[in-house]
């Protein structure tokens, strides 16, 4: 008897160990990037860090100025999010609100799909398919623009759009949308002015995520977005990102150089961006339900 | 019923008609624009794929040959990868529904679950480096890449586990409670059992994700190019999403065949994980009759 409270006791003692465990890898993954980052800034000031207008790791002297890298990341993140955000919550509200049958069952097959292609397989059809068609549209030295990022970067959010959206609208309660019907209003104006409004936060919590999956992408905006470290003026330019940098420059560089410090230094940048959006996300959701 | 219709209702059944059809344009968009990446892939790669494509060492600087270390590579990664998240997510989903009470410890928990599914991959990549591959002295090898990827797709296990476990009635639990079996005893017996398809949808939709993932992998295992196979876990090893990456856009001069064959492989791999997912999903609903 006393084995088995022992075994018991063993057994709840390991599952509660593992319980936390993801408070610890947060935590650890946080440590290590400072651990690796900050040593940057032993010599070289936060401020010309995050506001410095060159990127130049490798010249002499190397310039470490993130300020391109950030706006790259902002401008791509920006076309991607305007492209997605109409075009997630129209189909959330095709989905959820008129479909019926297997007509709904096919449309969120095809989003779910659309979830699960790798990255790096949108990456080559963005290279290899849309940016031709960009370059040739625009009339273009090159194809590879913050504009090919942000389109192919779109198809990305969309998924996480669509059914975070969706769930907010499941959530708005029947009789919000008998009322307005019964009052007169057509279906549109039904989900126009009570549905829309009624599921707000669940929407821009939508939008959040949406926009912290793209700003975390890596592959797809390394492979199509031309990765020139300029600060960018337009979105028909080649920008490169700040992810891009990170997984295209870890490669070459020497471990305990500036250099390597100072990819890890924009990984607490992403970290941090990441950190706050999935928060305030969080929040809107939580006003949501309460 | 009929209701002579006057201009302002009119309007309004036009403006309807018009939202709705960009509703149906949108979702289309979203859920063929899938369709779309899958059918271009699909004939342009399906003359690629031969038996010797997937079974031959890459040759010629990997502008000939087959694709077959990748393949492999990536299977071991995968099963080393739900080894590792698997127990771990799973006993983390134990301790969120049958151990923790509600309080501020399970508030940090899944806050920290809620951001670990939002960090960018390329910063688990960074993480993987610092800690397994440098910290641990693991070098880039196939147990840093899978313990990295564990990581990134702990989140999803985590939350499928959790929501399987407690779609399991309470009347279970009290049943076996009242017959004097232990806590343990009765998560093992009469909770478990009827959880694990859910368990294994949300796991097979997280190694999924792992298989398609290559920021991760960039510096914790992959092998730009090695014509064998891994020997043991401290090896390097290639893998289909880097190699799709390394050969559309590190070496010039590749036969377009060899990309799309092996971006083919790598979707044929992900989506037929994907729809085991779903049919467990399907099959496990009509059983359910509690």
């Amino acid at each position: 008897m006393s084995w088995q409270r022992r075994r018991e006791q063993v057994i709840e003692f390991s599952i509660r160990a593992c319980g936390i465990s993801s408070i610890l890898i947060v935590t650890l993954i946080f440590l290590f990037l400072l651990r690796e980052g900050f040593a940057l800034f032993r010599s070289i000031p936060i401020g010309d860090f995050l506001g410095g207008h060159r990127w130049y790791p490798i010249s002499e002297p190397p310039r470490f100025g993130i300020l391109p890298l950030i706006l790259g990341s902002c401008l791509v993140t920006a076309g991607a999010t305007i492209l997605a955000v109409p075009l997630g919550i129209a189909s959330a509200l095709f989905v959820s609100e008129i479909a019926k049958g297997w007509v709904r069952e096919a449309l969120k097959t095809g989003i779910e799909l659309l979830a699960a292609i790798p990255s790096v397989v949108l990456g080559f059809i963005g290279m290899a398919i849309l940016s031709p068609q960009i370059k040739h549209a625009f009339d273009l030295p090159t194809g590879l623009t913050a504009l090919t990022g942000s389109i192919t970067l779109a198809f990305m959010a969309m998924p996480t759009i669509v059914s975070i959206t969706e769930d907010a609208l499941t959530a708005v309660p029947r009789g919000h949308r008998e009322a307005a019907l019964a009052l007169g209003a057509t279906k549109w104006q039904m989900m126009w002015r009570v549905l829309l409004p009624a599921a707000g936060s669940g929407i821009l919590a939508a939008v959040m995520l949406g926009i912290g999956r793209v700003i975390g992408e890596t592959m797809a905006v390394m492979m199509v977005t031309g990765n020139a470290a300029v600060i960018p003026r337009t979105l028909l330019q080649p920008v490169r990102t700040l992810t891009a940098t990170i997984a295209a420059e870890m490669g070459e560089t020497v471990r305990g150089s500036d250099h390597y410090f100072a990819l890890f230094a924009i990984g607490i940048v992403l970290f941090v961006i990441s950190f706050l959006i999935n928060m305030i996300a969080d929040l809107f959701l939580h006003r949501e339900r309460t | 019923m009929a209701r002579i219709p006057n201009a302002q209702w009119r309007r309004a059944l036009a403006a309807q008609r018009v939202a709705f059809t960009w509703l149906f344009v949108a979702t289309l968009v979203v859920s063929l624009s899938a369709l779309v990446v899958i059918g271009i892939i699909l004939v342009r790669g399906a003359g690629a794929l031969s038996l010797e494509f997937l079974t031959a060492m890459p040759s010629n600087g990997m502008r000939a040959g087959g694709i077959f270390p990748a393949i492999i590579g990536t299977l071991e990664l995968v099963g080393l990868t739900v080894l590792f998240a698997l127990p771990m997510g799973l006993a983390s989903a134990i301790y969120l529904t049958e151990y923790a009470k509600e309080g501020w410890t399970t508030r940090l928990v899944r806050l920290a679950i809620v951001n670990l599914s939002g960090v960018p991959s390329v910063v688990y990549g960074l993480f993987g480096l610092g800690l397994f591959v440098i910290f641990c002295r693991f070098g880039t090898s196939l147990l840093s890449g899978a313990l990295t990827l564990a990581i990134m797709v702990l989140p999803v296990i985590i939350t499928a586990s959790e929501e399987a476990l407690r779609s399991v009635p309470k009347s279970f639990r009290e049943v076996s409670l009242s017959l004097g079996a232990s806590h343990w005893q009765t998560i093992r017996h009469a909770v478990l059992p009827f959880a694990i398809p859910g368990i294994m949808t949300g796991t097979i939709l997280g190694v999924s994700r792992a298989a398609g993932e290559t920021a991760p992998i960039l510096f914790t295992v992959a092998a730009f190019y090695l014509p064998r196979l891994p020997e043991s876990l401290f090896d390097q090893a290639m893998a289909l999403p880097y190699h799709l990456y390394v050969i559309s856009t590190q070496i010039p001069n590749i036969p377009a065949s060899q990309r799309y064959g092996t971006a083919l492989v790598l979707l044929l791999l992900v989506l037929s994980l994907n729809l085991l997912a779903v049919v467990l999903r399907t099959r496990y609903r009509r059983r359910q009759r509690w």
